[in-house]
């Protein structure tokens, strides 16, 4: 359906209801639960997931990035996009 | 050998069920309530495997909601921070239920349809009245706030309504749907030429799954899982054996896959003789078909054999009469196509016949679809 891909910066992502997102000190990574889901995401995919509180914007999301990063604003967005799109559309944040 | 701990523990608390499923893959002998693991011993076993690593535990059977302590072992589950989730057929819930368990912490359930006719429905699952409580508990479900997923195994009988499916899993307010074609294991095995979709049925399912999957992005989640009868390659059985699943049945054997039982030869560990780190890491049974080393050409040299890990050993069980041959669902095993020639022949006949747990002989059903 991808309704949300017209949505602007202006949303704010978070961890869809029951879908959590931990730190597992026995094999020191980041994992998310979610109903019969599991993912390992990568160092890049966790720091986007520690900003999707439902506080941030994406708009800030991207900012804060490209400033940690010191990476172009345009290749970041892009990134954090295409990855809170996808994780959206698969049911584990919500918009 | 470094082995890494499971991610996921299947607690099958029980195998008595109210349910009769033409398709059950549970063992054709089911482990009595008199040898079922008492609460105790759940709770510790829980404790093992958050210790081992475990993200997830499922909690199954037979029907687990026959066990009253069901509540108990989800709450020490969700105190142990372990993600929990309900496999269930939902005909003995009550709305209570579903919200004492929400409070004990449960995240997830699963609730099975065997069909969106409530005639196909009680037939397939041997049981009155079954669809019409499945429907309210699905809103009790909601209600409680739980992560909610319908599961619906699709067989020759209600292949042609996996859309109304799709609708119906929508409609009740689920935000995952599995459509599982039947495995066919335990009593399942034995009903499998009443069971068996023709290749053109699947074709469909698959077509209306793939359009519905991206017309439903963000609202519903849909997890297919092929037919391999008719596939081309085997599925990537439990993730590979011994890789990500524990399995305990009732009595406190602790397994590979549940059906794991089916193969002769196999010495399987329990709960109450050993800690689940020394069964993980040292169980011939979990051993015996871990990595790669077990496996015969042409798996041995084949660049899948990471990939799927050689497809099921239970299948191959009992569609070669041995565990350690290649999946004969696989295109490159020699018995490939005699498995779907089977296959074909057993849709194409279209027996009425089926036969019931507990029945004396076999019923001939009519067939509505
Ligand atoms: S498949 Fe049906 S009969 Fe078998 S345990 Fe599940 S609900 Fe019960
Ligand atoms: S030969 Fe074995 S490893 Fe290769 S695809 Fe077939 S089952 Fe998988």
């Amino acid at each position: 359906m991808n309704t949300q891909a017209m949505h602007g910066e202006g949303i704010k992502p978070r961890f869809a209801p029951h879908v959590r997102f931990k730190f597992d000190r026995r094999r020191g990574q980041w994992v998310v639960l979610a109903p019969e889901r599991l993912l390992l995401p990568d160092e890049n995919s966790v720091e986007i997931l520690q900003r999707c509180t439902g506080d941030a914007t994406l708009a800030d999301i991207i900012d804060q990035l490209s400033a940690e990063f010191d990476a172009p604003r345009g290749e970041i967005a892009g990134d954090v996009r295409a990855m809170v799109q996808d994780l959206a559309d698969k049911g584990i944040l919500s918009l | 050998m470094n082995i890494d701990p499971p991610l996921a523990l299947l607690a099958e608390i029980t195998h008595r069920c109210p349910m009769r499923c033409l398709y059950c893959s549970n063992p054709v002998n089911l482990e009595p309530a008199s040898r079922e693991l008492d609460t105790a011993t759940w709770l510790r076993v829980l404790d093992e495997a958050a210790d081992l690593g475990v993200y997830q535990v499922h909690f199954s059977g037979g029907e687990p909601t026959a066990r009253k302590d069901l509540g108990e072992l989800v709450q020490h589950a969700a105190e142990l921070d372990l993600y929990t989730n309900l496999i269930t057929s939902g005909v003995l819930l009550e709305s209570e239920d579903l919200f004492r368990l929400a409070d004990a912490g449960l995240e997830h359930v699963q609730l099975s349809f065997q069909d969106t006719d409530a005639a196909g429905g009680d037939r397939i699952g041997g049981l009155k009245d079954a669809h019409r409580r499945k429907l309210e508990v699905a809103g009790w479900v909601v209600d409680a706030g739980m992560a909610f997923t319908v599961n619906a195994v699709i067989h020759r009988h209600n292949a042609g309504r996996v859309g109304e499916m799709i609708e119906l899993a929508v409609e009740l307010g689920a935000g995952r749907l599995e459509v599982a074609s039947v495995q066919y294991y335990g009593w399942g095995l034995k009903n499998r030429a009443y069971l068996m979709p023709t290749e053109q049925q699947l074709d469909a399912v698959t077509e209306i799954v793939e359009a519905a999957r991206d017309r439903l992005a963000g609202v519903l989640t849909i997890d297919y899982v092929i037919p391999d009868y008719y596939a081309r390659r085997p599925k990537a059985c439990m993730g590979g054996w011994g890789r990500r699943f524990v399995n305990i049945d009732p009595s406190g054997r602790v397994l590979p896959c549940h059906a794991a039982t089916t193969i002769p030869g196999l010495t399987f560990d329990t709960v109450q003789d050993h800690a689940l780190e020394h069964i993980w890491q040292h169980s011939d049974a979990f051993n015996r078909f871990r990595g790669t080393e077990w496996m015969p050409e042409p798996c041995a040299s084949c660049d899948f054999r990471e990939v799927d890990w050689g497809g099921c050993r239970c299948q191959a069980m009992a569609l070669t009469g041995d565990a350690a041959q290649t999946d004969p669902v696989c295109s490159l095993s020699p018995l490939h196509e005699s498995v779907r020639a089977l296959a074909e022949r057993e849709a194409g006949a279209g027996t009425e016949t089926a036969v019931y747990r507990g029945a004396k002989k076999e019923s001939v059903l009519r067939d509505l679809s």
